[in-house]
């Protein structure tokens, strides 16, 4: 009997388990991580491409990551601020000049807001910029072949946090303080804040030709907390806003102190105006110290170069140039809309999400409807500035993209969600959960003129349970949604390296127009690459040992070097004749205490190697090459500082 | 023992239950396609000869099997030598070839002094221009492959560039001892 019952219980288990599975097939997967196609819509088969590049801000690695969408997969870590030792980025003779500052050789960064150059209001594929927040900076990454092409510092300023943030064409990436600070600093007791600590807004100009930046102007402003930006676009093109938050001036248990006022301000400045008072001579010539560092693109070597001098301007000397807008209450994020009529706030403490209208704003400051005016900037009337006011955004309302079609879309962090309102209503359309904690948030384009909208990423602090777990830390999370339809699609999570402030999505076709297999080694003029493998030498100089080596699958040139001396300064000038795409070299040598080198095909990399004691040291390929790559290796015989052994070198004999 | 026996025969019911299942699951539904999805082709489709009727197994003409597979799809009209020609190869052959190729000597690659009397002009140069398809559909240079195991690498010379490699070739074999 039992046994009879138990078959018939296994027999109609089967048969639910058959229906289930029918009934899942079929009927798409429900609710299960994503929601209905979701896995379809994220699937990009093996062998094919994604649609979008996605770049996301690498937090406090100091770095750049590059992701596929839909898919979330991870393509590169683009090193900008920190010594990379993968590749020897920040290590190598090379590169270490990309990471000097005034304030010395600084090997890390804490990265935030990446931003897509653009021509036209438009993400052309240029450039993409991105800010260092603890020692103020910006760096451009050039998108022909993803690498850092220069780092500019940005004097007078502490806690770069405000930056990059692009004018329409990419005239000028802009600069503001997060932290105010005396100007020029100066040893003075922290409780003189309201006395002597200033924030300043800077304007970096970008050359259209070659993308070399240098700051252009700043603009001496009151000592708040000067927090994002965001330039106009078509008819307010000639503008740029920035938010701030501690009006109070407060210098200490800011949580409570800069939280006391009902509201603070959005700073709008007529950057062609100030541009023209600038060329006028309105701005005072200030003495400062800051770096800029560039590589050359003929020898790929970065230079560093010293600038002693920045132009300030007062608002009091240059009527016109900033107003504020009154903005509840701490507003963090600024967005202007594709149109270029609506600046939306996010008031993290506000319970409203504030709209204010450029043309409202100008009619307001052509009849001086003004409440106050703080340092030479005339305070707008709230209300005669406002377009309207979002209700009900969720708790926390952060940041906000748009989708072209009419719509943004806001992350509110305390309520953990992104919210869907529509532009002139007002109106709240369609609210979705993230997991969790969103800060800012991304459409492809949808900080842009014409957003190229499709999908959504909110890119979150904390990820809680979302993932096995990893220890106390966990991975950071961006979670893709589909916006295409009316309700937004949750899709797919994927985690993000540091913290994924702020990312920027451009179509994979932009890109794959201009982007380089290889370097050309007839153009590679670095004075140390040697084109030939017959040229490969050794050259003693005093203590400085030169060794001009080659490598080609799968070997180096020379590859048993004898005559190095314990004491000596090895530079390992290294050249990849490979010019095939995706032939990189690796150089490892035994007991190197700075880092390995990832020579790309055509390109030129140099390490500084100090053997300690005498005996012979293999180096090898670090980067697998080719069926023989295991032989891919060398020998360095090292003496005693006074032996007799002459230096001699040799690849096959 | 009996129940358990019998607990087996029926598992072996759960499983082709749940077996048919599947293969109605995939039979059925399994065919759906987004069609928004973007594929962007990242293979460069190959060039393929097709002056000549008779092909071999991997599809190769016999001009293809001789002549190598590449740009170069006609017999090249060679003149009398031209020395600044190949001079120029001579450079680009001590930079981007020598690493691997001597002119005497076996290296990582065959030795080249004779290569113009082993090879027509044509195989010569679609091994240098397009030398991972040669390796992969030649039977000439995939029996090169298995003996010096090394794939030969693409070092993106311009046909220009390549036909001055030629040249040099042709003169280098002339100096023959």
């Amino acid at each position: 009997m039992e046994k009879v019952k138990r078959k018939k219980i296994i027999i109609a288990l089967a048969g639910l388990m058959t229906g289930a599975l029918l009934y899942i097939g079929c009927q798409e997967t429900k609710e299960v991580a994503g929601t209905g196609d979701a896995p379809q819509k994220v699937y990009v088969a093996p062998g094919t491409y994604d649609e979008f590049y996605a770049f996301m801000s690498g937090g406090f690695s100091g770095q750049l990551s590059v992701y596929g969408l839909p898919s979330g997969r991870l393509f590169k870590v683009i090193p900008v601020f920190s010594q990379n030792p993968e590749t020897g980025y920040g290590y190598s003779e090379e590169t270490k000049a990309m990471l000097q500052t005034s304030y010395g050789f600084v090997p890390w960064g804490d990265a935030h807001h990446p931003e897509l150059s653009q021509t036209d209001g438009v993400p052309d594929g240029r450039w993409i910029f991105i800010n260092e927040n603890n020692t103020p900076r910006i760096a451009r990454i050039d998108l022909k072949d993803f690498e850092t092409a220069e780092i500019i510092e940005i004097p007078n300023s502490a806690g770069n946090h405000g930056s990059p943030f692009t004018t329409e064409n990419s005239e000028y990436v802009v600069a503001s303080t997060r932290f105010s600070v005396p100007i020029p600093e100066k040893d003075v007791p922290i409780a003189s804040y309201k006395n002597d600590f200033k924030g300043t807004i800077s304007f970096v100009k970008v050359d259209p030709k070659n993308g070399n930046m240098n700051v252009a102007f700043q603009i001496l402003v009151p000592g708040y907390d000067y927090d994002l930006a965001s330039a106009g676009k078509g008819p307010s093109h000639d503008w740029a806003f920035f938010t701030c938050y501690n009006s109070e001036e407060a210098h200490t248990l800011l949580e409570i102190n800069a939280s006391r006022k009902d509201k603070d301000f959005i700073a709008a400045v007529n950057w062609k105006l100030a541009e023209k008072y600038a060329a006028e001579g309105k701005g005072k010539t200030v003495k400062t110290l800051y770096y800029d560092n560039f590589v050359d693109p003929k020898t790929g070597i970065a230079h560093s170069d010293k600038r002693t001098e920045v132009k300030v301007l007062d608002p009091k000397d240059c009527p016109g140039m900033i107003y504020y807008l009154p903005t509840p209450k701490s507003p963090h994020g600024v967005n202007v809309d594709p149109s270029g009529e609506y600046i939306v706030a996010g008031g993290k403490l506000s319970t409203v999400i504030p709209v204010h209208s450029f043309s409202k704003m100008l009619s307001a400051i052509k009849n001086k409807q003004f409440d106050t005016t703080i340092d030479g900037i005339p305070v707008l009337k709230y209300d005669a500035v406002l377009a309207g006011e979002v209700k009900n955004p969720g708790l926390g309302p952060l940041h906000t993209e748009f989708d072209g079609k009419g719509y943004a879309y806001t992350t509110s962090f305390i309520s953990s969600e992104v919210v869907k309102w529509q532009l002139g209503t007002w109106k709240v359309v369609d609210r979705h959960p993230t997991y969790y904690s969103p800060g800012h948030l991304m459409i492809p384009g949808g900080d842009s003129k014409k957003p190229f909208g499709k999908y959504l990423v909110a890119l979150n602090k904390i990820t809680k349970d979302r993932y096995l777990p990893t220890g106390p830390e966990l991975c950071q999370s961006a979670q893709l949604f589909d916006i295409s339809g009316d309700k937004m699609k949750l899709l797919l999570d994927f985690p993000t390296i540091g913290e994924p402030h702020y990312a920027q999505a451009i179509p994979a076709s932009i890109l794959m127009k201009n982007f380089e297999k290889i370097y050309r080694i007839e153009d590679n003029a670095n004075p140390d690459a040697i084109k030939k493998e017959m040229d490969a030498k050794v050259v003693r100089k005093g203590n400085d040992v030169h060794v001009y080596m080659t490598t080609i699958r799968s070997h180096f040139a020379p590859d048993n070097i004898e005559g190095i001396k314990v004491g000596d300064n090895v530079y390992f000038h290294v050249t990849n004749l490979e010019q095939d795409w995706d032939t990189p070299h690796g150089f490892a040598i035994k007991g190197a205490e700075n880092t390995e080198l990832l020579i790309m095909p055509g390109q030129t990399r140099t390490i500084l190697w100090k053997p300690l004691t005498a005996g012979v040291y293999p180096f090898y390929c670090s980067d697998f090459c080719s069926a023989l790559h295991q032989e891919m290796q060398g020998y360095v015989r090292v003496s005693d500082k006074n032996s007799n052994v002459k230096i001699s070198y040799g690849t096959g004999k | 023992m009996k129940e358990r026996k019998n607990i087996k025969a029926v598992s072996a019911v759960f499983v082709i239950f749940t077996i048919a299942a599947f293969v109605f699951f995939i039979g059925g539904c399994g065919e759906k396609k987004d069609s928004s999805q973007t594929e962007i082709s990242q293979q460069q489709s190959a060039d393929v000869n097709t002056s000549s009727a008779t092909t071999d197994a991997a599809g190769l003409t016999d001009w293809q099997i001789k002549h190598g597979i590449g740009p170069i799809k006609e017999e090249l009209k060679l003149g009398p030598i031209d020395k600044k020609l190949a001079f120029k190869g001579k450079n680009i052959f001590d930079s981007k070839c020598a690493a691997c190729h001597k002119l005497d000597e076996r290296y990582v690659g065959p030795a080249q002094r004779d290569l113009i009397e082993r090879r027509s002009p044509e195989y010569i140069m679609n091994m240098i221009l397009n030398p991972a398809e040669m390796l992969e559909k030649n039977p000439e240079a995939k029996k090169m492959l298995a003996e010096y195991m090394t794939p030969m690498t693409n070092q993106n010379l311009t046909i220009d560039e390549a036909r001055s490699v030629l040249e040099y070739f042709r003169l280098v074999d002339l100096a023959k001892k």
